[in-house]
């Protein structure tokens, strides 16, 4: 394991150690969440986050088990199966409410989690690779609740369809082949339906195990910490169990507070009224907007105006359409490449001046913007505003980041993670 | 290398999204988007309050079954409910004969056919049919409505903005086009000459494009009849409809409040728990 | 290392964590290592409250994940159906269903009836009478679920030109259970008669089952 200080799983009683020679599962769980993980010391709250989002998605997993127990991928009978489910199945209605906010928690927490990442460095050496598989998972849960968000068959369920795999139709040549591809059809349809059931109970499966790989990429080098500085001896850390499962556990009471207020009192105010009226294929909602989660990447897609070309000949290289679209998808592949955006050898955002003005002033407001525009209609006030927001948020990214890490002047770290801590240098090496 | 692809594809990026912004701002100036006449006279939700409101709402069982009324005898006409079923309205405080009764004598019977030759045909209702609706199909909804389709009412009041407060003012919002003014007190028909209501539709201010297809429900007080004696003003009327319609779109409310309740009381404590448990663990670890 | 660690944090380290984190505190004294025990214990009551509050909480989630399964409201509100059997002449049988099971109506012929009085009730694997089976007064309407009581096949014998059985009744193909014109268990596996649900006659021509 990561450090020779770890404690060593040690079997008690003849079966465990029987168990233990043969298939060493005990061993794992007490190396990865137990008492022989060694943890810096000194983790904040937003540390909680990671174990937050393993917990939202069993919450969505158990809860999506049970509901496709009763919901049928029928065009015609899938937006009744899930009103079976709110009226006639025994606790139906908070399976269902459930599994709909769950959605919304998950990312709540994801962002909150990726924020931490990008605040605190997290992502910097030796921790690319945990990154790269946390960017992986993202999409994969973008994906699915994209899939998710269609089953229900309500309004907003086909015209999310319809819209999002007509962002495949902006490619040159194969994109409309290609969306005829994704949908089984001119339009979603049963096909669709279907397909989106098939994968949306599939990938969560393939989710956890890129949470996997994600926590083991996580104990090669072990967790990060809010200064940044490397874990330098035994006395920086903290076994796993009991301190962070005991900080985990109040902070899971925190989480289930917010998430049952919201599911048993307020269960729709995440949602959209328009899904509670049947898909109508030939009618579009006055204002399609999708789940919150996705608004931000849905005003970048909008904020694309001009078309790309020669100027005064009317030859266009790069349609507006299809810009919106390479830039929404752009917007978060970009983040597989911030380890190498970001050159700056400090981590923590606390020791970085320049790097914090720009993340508390630049990042967070643009993406506020971002979020609150893309739920509005296209008027110019939000179009101005969202072309704004975007403009800055990949210039943070491709242009602002590297050049920040280049001229910026660190404050001085402390020596490890127990000064920082205590206020008090270390004593002379023993 | 990676950080100069990266300089280039932020560059035109945030280029073109800046060229996109001066676009924006000089078609806004060159042709400034027109005033729309929903953008001026569509009217907010009129304030309403219902029993069922709030954490710890419940529904009113005499306003529910005064709703239900309401339904039957006025909204049944056109609107169809079909999610709900006879058996539901045990909910509403209805002993099992009274919904029997209800189900036997509802002015809709169930489709069936007939057992002996299989021609499509009709029987009374019992309490596990859901309610019938007044029209067999789309087609022929539309074929009596005018070419307008009366939407589902199982599911309004969640699946519009507003939700019972909209159902609400829709029901008392019809207002007379000619001389109607906002509450800035500008006239809709001198401000907007060409939106006029088309003929066969009626101007409410409470609707999206403020002319409906539906002819005013509630005419006049005491167009219904109540069993409890309630005097059935059109504001009365129009509120236990709502809340009957609030009750159809989600009954298990009152269940879903009360285990709110249980959960959160239940994780106040654990919480409080954990919280001491992790301070204990925590003592002698300055953090 | 540990030197240092063990300086840092002696003395108020609870023997708990401490053993938790490997290294004993150094010599203390007897009434610090009283004082700590009673510490301990408090601490672990809190652990362990809090411990199983979470397990409570997790059956409490684990109920309606199991209870969801059971039989929805529309499926129960089915429970009960009501058949015109004004039409099955003696002798005949239909074939209708409750609950999404088949129930066998059968109109018994006086003869039928008699064959299935004669019988001895004691020798039967599963003794009842006729009357047992049926309303008084309308001895010839035998109602059954048309389920057998080995393994849930359905019985031959309600259509008119299906075996009836070695006793006139009903017969299972599947393992070979015979049954009597009182849909009685006679012969075969199965372990008991053919069961009659819950039903009333509303008149003398409609019958509600459930």
């Amino acid at each position: 394991m990561s450090f020779p200080w770890a404690q060593e799983y040690k079997p008690q009683g003849t079966v465990a150690k029987w168990v233990d020679e043969r298939l060493p599962l005990p061993r794992l769980v007490y190396n990865a969440v137990g008492a022989g993980y060694p943890v810096p010391r000194n983790l904040n709250y937003f540390w909680n986050f990671g174990v937050l989002a393993g917990v939202a998605l069993v919450i969505q997993i158990v809860t999506g088990i049970v509901l496709a127990m009763h919901y049928y991928a029928s065009v015609d009978g899938a937006f009744n199966s899930v009103e079976h489910i709110m009226r006639d199945v025994n606790a139906g209605w908070f399976l269902r409410y459930a599994h709909m906010n769950g959605a919304s928690f998950f990312f709540i927490v994801v962002y909150i989690h990726i924020f931490r990442g990008l605040f605190y460095g997290s992502y910097k050496a030796p921790r690319e690779m945990i990154w790269l598989l946390g960017v992986t998972i993202f999409l994969l849960m973008m994906a699915t609740a994209f899939m998710g968000y269609v089953l229900p068959w309500g309004q907003m369920s086909f015209w999310g369809a319809q819209v999002i795999t007509g962002f495949f139709s902006a490619i040159p040549l194969v994109g409309e082949p290609l969306r005829q591809l994704l949908l089984g059809g001119f339009a979603p349809d049963q096909a669709a339906l279907n397909r989106f059931f098939s994968l949306h109970y599939l990938m969560p499966f393939v989710i956890a195990g890129v949470i996997i790989l994600h926590v083991w990429a996580l104990h090669i080098p072990g967790s990060s910490n809010p200064t940044g500085v490397s874990v330098k001896g035994e006395q920086d850390t903290v076994p796993f169990h009991p301190y962070y499962t005991a900080k985990d556990g109040f902070g899971l009471g925190i989480f289930l507070i917010f998430f049952v207020a919201v599911t048993f009192f307020a269960p729709n105010m995440l949602g959209h009224p328009d899904n509670y009226i049947p898909a109508n294929p030939l009618s579009t909602p006055a204002h399609i907007v999708p789940e919150w989660y996705f608004l931000p990447f849905y005003a970048i897609l909008k904020a694309f105006t001009v078309d790309f070309g020669i100027p005064f000949t009317g030859i266009i290289i790069i349609p507006a359409k299809l810009m919106g679209v390479l830039a929404m998808f752009g917007s978060i592949l970009l983040l597989f490449f911030l380890p190498w955006l970001d050159t700056s050898p400090v981590r923590s955002g606390h020791y970085r001046p320049l790097f914090r003005k720009f993340f508390w002033y630049g990042l967070i407001p643009s993406l506020v913007v971002l979020t609150y525009c893309g739920g509005k209609p296209p008027y110019t006030q939000w179009v101005v505003l969202s072309q704004i927001a975007a403009a800055y948020y990949f210039a943070h990214f491709l242009i602002i980041l590297p050049i920040v890490s280049r001229i910026e002047r660190p404050l001085a770290l402390p020596n490890s993670i127990t000064e920082a801590v205590t206020g008090k240098p270390l004593p002379a090496a023993a | 290398m990676v950080r100069l692809v990266a300089f280039l594809v932020g560059l035109f990026f945030s280029g073109m999204l800046l060229l996109g912004l001066g676009d924006t701002i000089v078609s806004a100036i060159k042709e400034p988007a027109l005033p729309t006449v929903e953008a001026g006279f569509h009217e907010e939700t009129l304030p309403v309050t219902f029993a069922h409101d709030g954490p710890l709402g419940k529904f009113d069982r005499g306003q529910l079954q005064r709703g239900l009324k309401v339904y039957s005898e006025v909204c049944s006409a056109c609107h169809s409910l079909k999610l709900v079923a006879f058996r539901d309205f045990a909910a509403l405080g209805y002993s099992e004969d009274q919904v029997k009764a209800l189900a036997k004598g509802w002015k809709t019977e169930v489709p069936s056919i007939n057992p002996e030759t299989g021609e499509p045909a009709t029987r009374p209702g019992i309490p596990a049919d859901k309610i019938p609706s007044p029209f067999a199909n789309e087609t022929a909804a539309r074929a009596a409505n005018n070419n307008a389709l009366p939407p589902d009412l199982s599911l309004i009041t969640k699946a519009r903005e507003g939700g019972p407060a909209y159902v609400y003012s829709l029901l008392l919002g019809y207002r007379d086009q000619a001389g109607y003014k906002n509450e800035e007190g500008k006239e809709l028909l001198k401000e907007f000459p060409d939106a006029a209501t088309p003929p066969g539709l009626h101007f409410n201010p409470w609707f999206a494009n403020l002319n409906i297809a539906m002819a005013p429900p509630l005419a006049a007080d005491d167009q219904v009849t109540y069993d409890d004696g309630t005097k059935a003003t059109k504001q009365q009327m129009a509120k236990d409809v709502a809340a009957f319609l609030t009750w159809t779109a989600e009954p298990k409310m009152e269940n879903r409040k009360s285990a709110g309740w249980a959960a959160l009381g239940f994780l106040l404590i654990f919480t409080l728990l954990a919280f001491m448990s992790y301070r204990t663990i925590w003592a002698d670890k300055k953090h | 290392m540990s030197t240092v660690k063990k300086t840092s944090g002696a003395g108020k380290k609870p023997a708990k964590a401490a053993s938790k984190v490997k290294s004993a505190a150094p010599a203390v004294t007897e009434t610090q290592a009283t004082a700590q025990g009673e510490g301990v214990r408090r601490r672990d009551f809190i652990h362990i409250a809090t411990v199983s509050f979470a397990g409570v909480g997790a059956a409490a989630v684990a109920m309606p994940l199991v209870s969801q399964m059971s039989a929805s409201a529309d499926v129960l509100a089915q429970a009960s159906v009501e058949f015109d059997i004004a039409a099955i002449e003696p002798g005949q049988a239909i074939k209708t269903s409750w609950r999404k099971q088949p129930v066998f109506i059968r109109n018994l012929t006086p003869a039928e009836i008699e064959a299935a009085n004669k019988v001895d009730v004691g020798s039967l694997r599963d003794p009842q009478t006729l009357a047992d089976r049926t309303k008084p007064g309308k001895e010839n309407w035998l109602i059954t679920l048309g389920v057998c009581t080995h393994l849930g096949c359905v019985p031959l014998g309600a259509a008119s030109g299906e075996v009836k059985g070695e006793y006139g009744g009903y017969f299972c193909p599947c393992h070979g259970s015979h049954y009597d014109t009182a849909a009685r268990i006679r012969k075969g596996p199965a372990p008991l008669n053919l069961n009659v649900p819950e039903y009333a006659f509303l008149s003398d021509t409609v019958v509600k089952i459930g």
